[in-house]
Order: structure tokens, then sequence, then C-alpha cells
């Protein structure tokens, strides 16, 4: 993959290694949701230090009529809307929110959360395979929050998902990767992008996401609820890139025992 | 319900002082402002019926600061020290009690983010004391056994909102209020002059204040486009059974699964459980509001499920991008401040509190000051943003 090295930073990085879904390319591979921002202004920071290009909003928590609101502040920044669905426990709810949606603020893209119970707020697979199909049958280009269920994900990804969405640990846990095998999994069988998405804690967890394979992440609270969200949305934008890069530079092997880095001189060298 | 009340009648040149919006902040300016002697009239179709109605009314200038929001707390201390001085010659009608505010977890997480917070309100140099389970239970005993951690902040009180609008409406009396919507403000070449209401009928003052919260987004006239926006609270009132009594004594703020909820004790026997945060843009209470605030409540105090609920209300509070007031006179575009003018809403989920020192602020503002020490709070800070402009096409924005 020829992903460039040079030392002009993350920002030129991106413009090279676009996060290319549904046709689009996006010159970050950070999601960032807005749920559970104290201020819209702090948000705003927190969205320019993230150097974010995609934000998704909960269409049930947000109206778009509203002056002055949320929408305007993405508006004025430039930054592309990903409606989602979240709040909705069941297929009817989530088809209803997505039109919803559609009509307010005039994109086929829609987030799709279908959550099974409040405690875990784990995505309820059954309803999110029954909601992807009337979805992707309506025309809506479906990027589908999931499981970390490698069949899972494979078969949203049959029925017409754009982008399927794995889970790291439940939403708001910042528990961060807790099955890294299925993400790899996932990954390797994917025909369409990847985000790790949900259980984000903090900025190594959404490196070892994009090393893992996963071509963006995406989080909210990690960032929206920390005592500093400017500072952590920073340190997110660089650890999107660091992994990307760490992912595709080929890492060495690990070993058992100790290895000098300056090999003994005078021994042939088999790599 | 409405009683007639005659508009007052005004000296050839007009009243000192015209404030628009009869809810705490804009009543609390009033009453300061006759005080010090002027001639004020409050102009308001239904006073105490916008956001002033659904508050609780915690004056909370310890447990309601956020991460970064110093310049805030800054204003909500200053305001929390003024209280007493505030509601001594209002008595008892106010409902003003110094009783303590508990802060609860509900589960380990919850007991480590307020840890976090009190580390940081400590070094703010505030007052907040980590107490057992155990001790917080001995103190309240309809604290839930399961409950994780308690913090003590004994310098966050509480007021009755409805007690203390009835109290100032009274001490202001009935000539001085006139109940109408204003329209526009009035201007004279660059100064404000009063405001025209919705009968046509025009209201001269020396100064206008205005602290008609959301409202003053449909006030015409105004020389500078405020921020504001809707941010919906669902807030609930229950009477507690005689053998329930007292429920609980202290406010407690609790935190569950990451949730915020408090419940509010009244002398009446009632207590007041909010609230929700919404900007979903509608103004009916929400079904599923209501059940969160319960079931959350009931986590932090069982009991919560034997009350008599009686009351659901939902009303908009006036955000702003900051969470910060717009407090202040506002910028001349030829240089200078705009003359007779002044503003004071935007006070989202703090009006209450910071009432007092909004009334002082304009005092000070109507006797010639330039806000001092308040000048992060003046009502133009956020010019130049496109706050305002009609909604377009949220996903096409600049970039693509």
């Amino acid at each position: 993959m020829g992903l460039p090295t040079d030392h002009r930073g993350a920002d030129a990085l991106a413009v090279e290694d676009p996060f290319v879904v549904d046709g689009v390319a996006l010159g970050s591979r950070l999601i960032m949701g807005t749920g559970g921002a104290p201020s819209l202004d702090g948000l705003g920071d927190a969205l320019d230090a993230s150097g974010t290009e995609l934000t998704t909003v909960a269409m049930r928590r947000f109206s778009a009529a509203e002056q002055g609101s949320l929408f305007q502040l993405l508006l004025d920044k430039g930054i592309r809307v990903l409606p989602n669905t979240a709040g909705c426990f069941t297929a009817r709810d989530a088809v209803l929110t997505a039109e919803l949606a559609r009509e307010a603020l005039e994109t086929d893209w829609v987030k799709l959360e279908v959550i099974a119970d409040e405690t875990t707020l784990l995505p309820d697979p059954i309803e999110l395979a029954d909601a992807t199909e009337q979805l992707v049958s309506r025309g809506f280009k479906v990027f589908a929050y999931t499981n970390d269920d490698p069949v899972l994900a494979r078969r949203l990804e049959q029925l017409g998902a754009v982008a399927v969405m794995p889970l790291g640990a439940p939403i708001g846990t910042g528990l961060g990767i807790l099955n890294p095998h299925n993400i790899e999994l996932i990954v390797a069988r994917a025909g369409v992008p990847v985000v790790l998405d949900a259980g984000i804690g903090t900025a190594s967890d959404a490196a070892l996401a994009m090393e893992l394979g996963c071509d963006a992440v995406l989080l909210a609270s990690a960032v929206t609820r920390a005592q500093d969200p400017v500072r952590m949305a920073a340190a997110f934008r660089h650890a999107v890139v660091a992994g990307r890069l760490a992912a595709h530079a080929g890492r060495i092997p690990r070993r058992e025992h100790a290895l000098a880095s300056s090999p003994m001189e005078g021994r042939a060298q088999f790599l | 319900m409405d009683e007639y009340s005659p508009r007052a009648p005004l000296p050839g040149s007009g009243a000192d002082v015209a404030v628009v919006g009869g809810g705490v902040v804009g009543l609390g300016i009033a009453w300061e402002a006759a005080r010090a002697g002027r001639h004020v009239v409050v102009i308001d179709p239904a006073p105490g019926t916008g956001a002033s109605f659904a508050a609780a009314g915690m004056l909370a200038a310890v447990s309601e600061y956020h991460y970064q929001e110093e310049a805030l707390l800054g204003l909500m201390l200053e305001s929390a020290t003024l209280w007493p001085a505030f509601a001594q010659p209002l008595a008892a009608e106010a409902g003003y009690l110094r009783t303590p505010t508990l802060c609860i977890a509900g589960d380990g997480a919850d007991r480590q983010a307020l840890a976090d917070l009190r580390a940081v309100q400590e070094a703010h140099g505030l007052e907040v004391t980590s107490l057992t389970v155990r001790e917080a239970r001995a103190r309240e005993p309809m604290l839930s056994p399961g409950i994780a951690g308690a913090f003590e902040i004994a310098a966050d009180h509480q007021v009755d909102p409805r007690r203390l609008i009835a109290a100032l409406l009274a001490r202001l009396g009935s000539e001085r209020l006139v109940r109408r919507r204003a329209e526009s403000l009035l201007w004279d070449g660059a100064r404000v002059a009063g405001v025209r209401l919705d009968d046509g009928s025009e209201l001269l003052a020396q100064e206008t204040i205005v602290a008609n919260g959301l409202g003053a987004r449909d006030l015409a006239g105004l020389p500078v486009q405020l921020p504001l926006r809707p941010v919906y609270g669902d807030i609930l009132r229950l009477r507690i059974p005689q053998r329930l009594r007292p429920l609980v004594t202290a406010t407690v703020r609790g935190l569950v699964r990451g949730r915020p909820v408090y419940l509010v004790p009244r002398e009446d026997g009632t207590v007041v459980i909010g609230a929700t945060q919404r900007e979903d843009g509608s103004d009916a209470v929400s079904a599923g509001g209501v059940y969160e605030l319960l079931r959350d409540a009931q986590a932090l105090v069982p009991a919560v499920a034997e009350l008599e609920l009686y009351e659901t209300v939902a009303r908009a509070r006036p955000g702003t991008p900051d969470n910060a007031p717009l407090l202040g006179r506002v910028s001349a575009p030829e240089g200078g401040d705009v003359e007779g003018l002044i503003v004071a809403t935007g006070f989202f989920r703090h009006g209450v509190l910071l009432t007092p020192a909004a009334a002082r602020v304009c005092r000070e503002v109507l006797e010639g000051g330039n806000g001092g020490a308040w000048k992060p709070f003046r009502p133009d800070r956020f010019a130049g943003l496109g706050n305002g402009r009609p909604i377009s096409h949220p996903l096409h924005g600049r970039s693509s």
C-alpha cells in the first residue's frame, strides 16, 4: 500500500490516503459522534481538534429545524452529517427514523442502530438484519452498527450495507476492543469499509483498531465526556493516523527471547 | 385566571427601566432596580410561566460546575454569595432553604466520575466532602443500600422558583406589571427608547432590559443576533405520603450509570425530580423522559415508587453556545455601546442561581458601570458566528 511516510503530519497523510465510503472520499479516518457534549462551543472546538469530516447525530434527540442548533454548527464547520437511529429498539422504529433523517437532511446515508436493551445497548442482530434489508430496498446507504460477530458482519454486507461498524465494547463503556480477534476476522472477510464503533476509551484503543485493519474509527463519549475534550480529540486524530501507518508498515514478529537491535558483525543476515 | 392589570400610569418621559420578561431573572432585575429607587415596569403577558415555572431552584454553584467552565463558575459562585442578602427581605416566602446537597454515585464508575470531578472542584477551592455509603445513609436513611458513594456539598442550597416569582410580583406590585408581549425595540436614532407592545402601543423607557429568555429570539429590533436555542427539559413534581416523610432532607443529586438526576425536597412535603435535557424540538412532556427520571431517581431512593406523581412539566431552557448567559450592554457599530439597552438572557440551566448576580450586574450597568469583571458574558461575544441563518443542507457543507 502506497502510504505516504513523510513528515508533513496527519493532514497531509489524510489527503493522500483518503477514507472512501459509498464512493465519497473523506480526509479523516476519525468519525466523531456528537452525543454527550457539554456545550455547543465545546463540541465545535473538539470537532476542529479531531480533524473529522464526518459526524453522527441522533435524529431522535436533535431537531434539524432549530436555528442556532447542532446542525447549524456542523453546517458552519463544513462537516458532513451521518444521521443515526440511536434509541430505536425495532426495525420499524429504525426505518421510520431513517426516513425522517432523509427528509430533514436530504441524505440517504444512515448509521443504523437497533438496540436490544437499555442495560447493554448491544445491537439486536435480528432486528438489525431486518432493518438493513428494508432500508437498502428503500434506497438508503446503510452504515450498520453491529456486534463484533464476523458472521453477522458478513451477512449485513450481503444484505447491502455500504459499511459495517462492529463495536469494540458496549456503547459508552470505554472498555476498548474486547475481542480483537473477531475484529481482525471481520476485516479480513469484508468487502466494504469496516469502522470500529463504540467502546473506545482512549487513544491507544483507536490506534489498535487501525492496526487490526479497520478503515476508520467512530467515537463520541471518549472525547465529549473527557475532562479536556479538545486535547483528547487531538490525541485521537494522531492515534488513528499512527495506527493506520503501523498497520501497513509490517510490524516485527513477537519473539520469546531478546534480539539485539544491532546484529553481531560478521554473520550473514537472512532477513 | 389572568386578572386584568391596568397599564401603569407612566410619567411623561416614560419609565426609568422597562424589563422585558417576567421570569425569575427579569423580576429579580426589576426588583433590584426598583429598590435602587428607579421607576420600573415589567412587560410579560404571563409572568412566571416559562422556564421559571419548571425550574427546581437548586442554588448549586459547586455541583453545577463542569470541567473547563471556569468563567461560568466564577459568576455562579458570586451569585451564590449574593443569595442570602437577596433572599433576606423575601423572608420565608420564597422557600429559600440552606439545606445541603448530597451527590450520590449509582455505581463504581459513577463514583469515579464524581471523585474525578471533586479533585478539580477542590483545586478551585470548593468544598466537597467525601462520605461513606453508611455515613450518607445514616443521614438519609431512604437512600438505597445499593448506592456506591456519596459526596456532600454544604454550599449548594435551594429556593422554590414559583414562590419566589409570587413574592417578587407581590413586592413589585401590579401597577409595575404590563401584561403584554413586547414586539419590538423602539429606537430613537442610535439609542433604544423603549418597546412597542403587541397592541401597537409604545412604552418609553430610559433603559430597556431584555430578560425574556428564549423569547428574545422573537423580539424585533435587537442590534445583535442572540445565539439562543431551546434545550427542553422534563421535570416532575411528586407528593410524599405522610408515612414516608421526610423522604430526604438534603437535595440529592445522583449519577446513575452516567445519567444525572436530582431530587429536591420542599418544605410542603413534595419533591421535585428532574431533569432531562432534550434538543428534539418538542415542547411536550416526553414519556421516555418521565420514565428515565423515575427509573434513575428510584435507583437512588427506592421509595420514589410510592409517591404521588401530580405534575409533569416540560419547558425550554434558553441555551447558548458556551452555556453561559448573555449579560450586559451591546456594542454599537459606530463604537461604544448601544445606549438604553441591556441584555440579560441565555441563563440556560442556571437562571435561578444567577438571578442575584444578573440583578447586581444590571444595577451596576444602570449606574454607569461597564460590567466590570463580567465582561466575558457580554451578549455580543459571539459576533461573527453564522448563528441565526436558516438551516439549509447540513449534509453538504462548505468542503464538499
